[in-house]
Parts: C-alpha cells; structure tokens; sequence
C-alpha cells in the first residue's frame, strides 16, 4: 500500500528571494539542495513507490541526464526503467503513451523543451485526446517534462518556450516550476495524477539552492503559490520570471508600493480562485511572463480575468511577456527580448497612478 | 491422430483425397497447404502446411460474413446520412482481422489505424456497438465521442482506432515496451497500410523496437492504394516486407486466411525469442478508400471483379468447406441468412438507440482522480485525495 502524503497547500509561504531564510513556524528544519537535485529526489521517491514510474529520454540513463535531474537512477533501477532512447522525440513520445495505456507511468523528458515541438501530433491527438476519444477507456499518466525558456545565449531554437503552443490541448495539464520546494511537489504529483501532465522547468533555475522539508509532501497541481501578500497590485507570474518580479518588489517596496506576488504556477487550468481572491483585494493586475506576446499564456490569463473578474478591476491588465522575435544571439539583443526588472518597476508605477 | 485426420493437399484449383462429414468431428484437425508460398526477409519461412479443424473453418467463414455484412450495412447508413465524416471500409481485408485473432489471445495486444470496424468486431466487441458508435450514439464503443476511426476495446486488448497515418506506430511500440516490463508473454500487432510505410515514425519506432527486442509484430496490410496513390508511385521499394532491412519480414498472401493465421502464430513466436518482426499482408479492399473516395479513379472495375472473382477470402473459405463437405451449401446459406438478420436487427437497435447526453461534451477530458477541485473561481475549499 502507499504510504499517505500530506497535503501541505502553500508550502513556500513568504520567500523574498532565492537564498535560503527561515519560513513560517509550520516548517520544519529540512535539507538544503538544488532545484535538480530536488527534482531528482521527487522522480526517485515515486520510483521506489510505484514499480510502474519510469522515465524514458535522450541521455537519462548512463549519462544521467543533461542537466543531471536522473543522475544515478539508472544505476539503481536498471536500464529498462530509466530508459536511453535514440534521438527520436516524436516516436519515444508517442512509445511513452502507448506504454502509459497499459498501465506504465513514463516520465518522459525532452532534452530541451523545444525538442518537443517534434512530438507535437503524439502530444496533442494522443496523449490530450485518447481518454476522451476512448469514451474514458484509457487514461494517459505520462509527465512529459523539460527545460524550455531563454536561457543564457544558447541561440534561438534552444531558447523556446511552449507554454503557449499546448495551453489550447485539450485533456493536457501543465504545470511550471521555478522553486527547489515546488519543483519537488510538482514532481510528485505530476507523477501520481492519472492525466498527462506538462511540467515546464527552466534551463536558469536547476541551481537554485534552497531548504525543502524532510518529510513526503506533494504539491496540488492545480493551485497558485503566494509568493508575497499585498495590498496594492496583483502581480500573477511564473517559472523564472518569479525571481525578476521578486527584483522588482524589492525595489517598488522601496518605493513604498506594497506588491502582491503570487506564481500561477498551474498554466492549464488556472488557478482562478487564488488569483479572484487576490484581484478582490488590489482591484489591479501586471501579469509578467516569459512567453512570446502573441498567443501566449499572458493573452489566455488576461481573457480569463475579465470574464470572470471585470467588476473587480480599477485599471486594464497589464501584461508583459517577452518580444514577438526569435531569440537572438547577443547577449545584449537577448536581455532585451524578455521582461528586465526595471521594466516591472515601471509598470506598476503606470499601473498604480 | 495424425494418421486418422484427412491429409488434404489443397492447391488452387483444388483436389482433395478423401471426405467427411462436419457432423461427425468437428474439432478433427484438418490439415493443408497455404495457397501460396510465403515470401521471408532474413528469417526461415514457417511451413506451408497449416493444421485447422472444421468448427474453425466454419467459424472464420462466419466471422468473415459478419464483417463483410457490417461494412456493407455501414455503406448504406453512410450514404443515408447516418454515419458522417469520415468511414473506412474493410471488406476485403477481412481474412486479416480473422486469421490474425485465430492465432493470438485476447491479451496479446492488437492497434490499428482507422480502418478498424473489422478489428474490433474480431476482437470479440459486436456489431450493434459499432452501429451505435457510427452513428454517434451513446451505446458506441466510445460512447458517441470517438466516431469510426476511434473504436477501443480495452478489456480486449484492442488499443483503437487512430486517424493520423502512421501516428500509431510510437503507441504500438509502447504498448510492447508495456509488454515486456510486465514480462506476461504478450505480443502486440501494430498494424499500418502500404501508405504509413513510408512515415518516418515507423522506423524510428522500429529502430527502438529492435534496439530493445520489444515483442511487436509490424504488420503492413498492403491493399497497394494509399487513398489515391499506387504503391509503385508512393514507394521506392514496395516490398515492405523487405523495408525493415536488419528486422526480419515475411510476406503473406492476405486473403487466405489459414496462410494469415500461420504467419501470424509464427510472428508471435518469433517475437518472443527474438525482437520485432515485420508481416506484409498482401490484400486487397474492394470500397474506395473512405466513403468519400469511389475507388474506381485509380484502379479499373475489372481489376476489383477480378480480385473479387480470384481471391475473394469469404469465397476462398466458403469453396474450402464445402470440397471438404463440412457443410452443405444450404448450411452455408442459412449462415449468410442469420448473419444478415443479425445485422438489420443490430442496426436497427443502434437506430433506435438514444444519443449522447449534453453533459458529455465535457465528461472524460480529464481524469478525475487525484488533485484538489480546483477548476473555476468560485472553489471554496481545497479539497486532495492523494492516492
């Protein structure tokens, strides 16, 4: 049987910033490690729990990854189980939901989300759809997981982000790390949830270092974080972006602005309910994220905050995402081409006047 | 035993040594020759010589009436507007769905494209639920939400069903990596056309299937038409069989369905010592590709006829029986007649049958497990069951 986890809902409750600092009193004392590491901690623990978990991927196996997040598990659970596939996204995607119907439980990962984009037929008609076209006979408990965003030069299609081309996917869940705590949760849950599941993580992040509780705990996919309550503006984010509008925070605090920062972290579906709850109380929101503008998990938010909150709101959404432009090269250009803090400081102030 | 069974060589024409009546043993093994030889790519073919007995005979000659009927029957709802989109018929092909079924269990694993009325009636699902599921109805196989070209069965092992050429192939390769992490002894068929014989994701499914000697039959039932295209204008090489290079392949002829069922009992064997195999099924569909397609643009009526007159596999079985007098032809006949009531009476029922509640629309997205109640603004408690 397995064993129970507790539910701990808001497990980060106020982080400001990346380095590690006594939470609330509900936490325990815990151990410190990478954002990688703790990704790897999840993966492993739902491997030693269900036989049936394993994880198929380019280089997952002896390699251990290439950014290490299945280092040392095919040592320990064997070649079959940590799978080392040949360089075909689309078939071992599409291998994942065919095993995922006779009752396996992949962790498929793409070496780089981008990668994916190779597996999107597998991805949008069979994995979103085959639970509903069965008539319910089949479910799909793949995680497909990766990191995507803009990382530091690495050229423009190594630098994609794919929130925005499988949020209208049907049947598909997803879900965007960006903390060593919820990197973990999300893990585990990802794993246990019986539909296909997308975690998006971010090339920048595997290193963050941070304290995460001893005991088993899973993170609900389906639910926002609050990263910092305030009175005078909702500030709805994700994944890397996190970390820059926390930047930003401490600056507009300086000011004497009083942000509410909270990280979505569920992009399908979202999580209206802490987001409606937030907007009832600031009446204003900047949403800042790294996807492109068009099309982009910004557009779908904003869409969904005033069909459901318009009466709430004092002033327009604000959004900013990153450039409609393939992600150059130069340092400089590519700065330019996602959300800097400085522009987050000048938004608020716009949004507060 | 093998002394007091019937030794038959049976050659097309045929000849035959000595008589029975099908009254008398029914389970007496029969055995003969395939009417062709098969055709092997870096293996040793199996043997020409295939033991049945009369109640199989008999009962690939009923399945075969059933399937012919139901394709037939859902001809005619198509063009009276009951079935729409799009449905693709098999009648034809039927000695592969039947000979195929004839050497596996119902938990060795079969998936197939979209032509798969005759697959899923094969592995055991019938044809009333193929009515209702054609007509969108909620007593479909998939509950009036998948339509023709996504029938399943789970409980038989039939994994659907799919629309997209060849998109199926990475599936049946991960249902046989399923297999052999289970280690139960299952095969699975993953069956594609001549025209996915040339989509990338087959090979590299193939590849990976060899690679880790998953136990996955590929089997190609060439009817030589992708849609409108020949397979000499669609394929370089269209001895499919051969296609695989470093896996083995056997070309079998697809309308004898006892030549089908040899291969099939071959594959499966071979499977399980060996790594995946390849099986190219020569046959033949006489409807055109789908019901919006003729058939008749790119091939000539006297080469169907011809089929139809030559090689006709419910015929081929039929003329069987009756040279091995297991049956008489008014026996036969009172068959043809059942099976016909049969499906009126099935359609009929399936037209009767009510459609999809409204609230389905939104049923079976996503699977209501595990996570917390979350969806909409107006959720008032965190609610998990954590499994």
């Amino acid at each position: 049987m397995p064993r129970r986890a507790k539910l701990i809902p808001n497990a980060v409750a106020a982080k400001a910033d990346t380095t590690t600092t006594a939470s609330s009193a509900d936490s325990k004392p815990g151990h410190e490690l990478l954002l990688f590491e703790a990704l790897r901690e999840g993966l492993e623990e739902e491997m030693e729990r269900d036989p049936r978990v394993c994880v198929i991927g380019e280089d997952v196996g002896h390699y251990g990854g290439s950014y290490k997040v299945t280092k040392g598990l095919a040592t320990k659970f064997g070649d079959l189980r940590v799978l080392d596939t040949p360089i075909a996204e689309n078939s071992f995607t599409g291998m994942g939901i065919g095993a995922s119907m006779t009752g396996l439980r992949p962790v498929i990962e793409g070496m780089n989300m981008g990668f994916l984009l190779l597996a999107f037929n597998q991805i949008s008609n069979n994995c979103g759809m085959l639970h509903y076209t069965s008539g319910g006979q089949f479910t799909i408990p793949v995680v497909i997981r990766g990191p995507g965003g803009v990382g530091r030069q690495l050229g423009a299609e190594h630098s994609q982000r794919l929130e925005s081309y499988f949020q209208s996917i049907p049947g598909l869940q997803m879900v965007a790390c960006s903390t060593p705590c919820n990197a973990k949760g999300l893990m585990k849950a990802a794993i246990r949830s019986d539909n296909p599941v997308v975690l998006f993580e971010h090339v920048l992040l595997y290193n963050l270092k941070e304290r995460i509780p001893d005991e088993d705990y899973v993170l609900c996919l389906e639910e926002a974080e609050m990263v910092r309550p305030g009175e005078h503006v909702t500030i709805l984010t994700y994944s890397r972006m996190r970390y820059h509008v926390m930047q930003a925070a401490k600056a507009l605090i300086n000011k004497g602005y009083d942000p509410e920062v909270i990280d979505i972290r569920s992009l399908k579906p979202f999580d209206l309910c802490t987001i409606g709850n937030s907007i009832k109380k600031t009446h204003r929101v900047l949403i800042v994220e790294e996807c492109m503008r068009t099309g982009g998990i910004g557009a779908s938010l904003r869409a969904a905050i005033i069909d459901n909150f318009w009466d709430y709101l004092d002033a327009p959404i604000m959004c900013l995402s990153s450039q409609d432009v393939p992600t150059p090269y130069a340092g400089t250009l590519e700065e330019w081409t996602v959300v800097q803090p400085a522009q987050i400081v000048a938004a608020v102030e716009q949004l507060c006047k | 035993m093998a002394a007091a069974s019937a030794l038959i060589k049976f050659k097309f024409p045929f000849r035959f040594l000595l008589l029975r009546r099908f009254s008398e043993s029914p389970a007496e093994p029969v055995t003969m020759e395939t009417s062709l030889p098969f055709s092997a790519h870096k293996c040793d073919p199996p043997p020409r010589s295939v033991t049945t007995s009369p109640s199989e005979l008999l009962s690939f000659f009923r399945n075969m009436t059933v399937m012919r009927r139901m394709e037939l029957a859902a001809d005619s709802l198509y063009k009276a507007k009951l079935v729409r989109g799009f449905c693709h018929l098999y009648d034809g092909q039927e000695a592969v769905a039947v000979g195929m079924e004839a050497a596996i269990t119902r938990r060795d694993a079969i998936i197939t494209a979209y032509r798969d009325h005759c697959i899923y009636v094969a592995r055991g699902g019938s044809p009333f639920e193929v009515f209702a599921e054609l007509m969108g109805r909620r007593a479909g196989c998939s509950k009036g939400k998948g339509g023709s070209m996504h029938l399943y069965k789970k409980d038989a092992s039939f994994y659907g069903g799919h629309g997209i050429v060849g998109a199926h192939a990475p599936l049946g390769c991960g249902i046989a990596l399923g297999q052999k992490y289970s280690k139960e002894g299952t095969v699975t068929f993953m069956i594609y056309g001549d025209g996915a014989a040339n989509q990338g994701q087959l090979y590299e499914s193939l590849n990976m299937a060899a690679l880790w000697d998953l136990p996955v039959v590929l089997v190609c039932e060439n009817n030589h038409y992708g849609m409108g295209t020949a397979e000499w204008r669609a394929s370089k090489n269209p001895a499919y069989y051969k296609r695989a290079d470093y896996v083995p392949g056997l070309k079998v002829d697809g309308m004898d369905v006892l030549a089908v069922k040899q291969a099939c009992k071959f594959a499966k064997e071979h499977v399980l010592q060996n790594g995946p195999i390849v099986l190219e099924m020569d046959t033949y569909r006489y409807h055109g590709h789908s019901m919006s397609d003729p058939g008749s643009t790119y091939r000539t009526r006297d080469e169907i006829t011809g089929v139809r007159q030559d090689r006709d596999p419910i015929e081929r079985v039929r003329k069987l029986i009756l040279s091995l007098e297991l049956a008489s032809p008014s026996e036969l006949k009172d068959i043809e007649k059942e099976v016909r009531k049969e499906t009126d009476e099935a359609i009929a029922k399936a037209k009767e049958s009510p459609m999809p509640d409204p609230s389905e629309l939104f049923t079976n997205v996503y699977v209501q497990s595990y996570g917390a109640e979350a969806f909409g603004p107006d959720r008032k408690e965190v609610k998990a069951d954590l499994p």
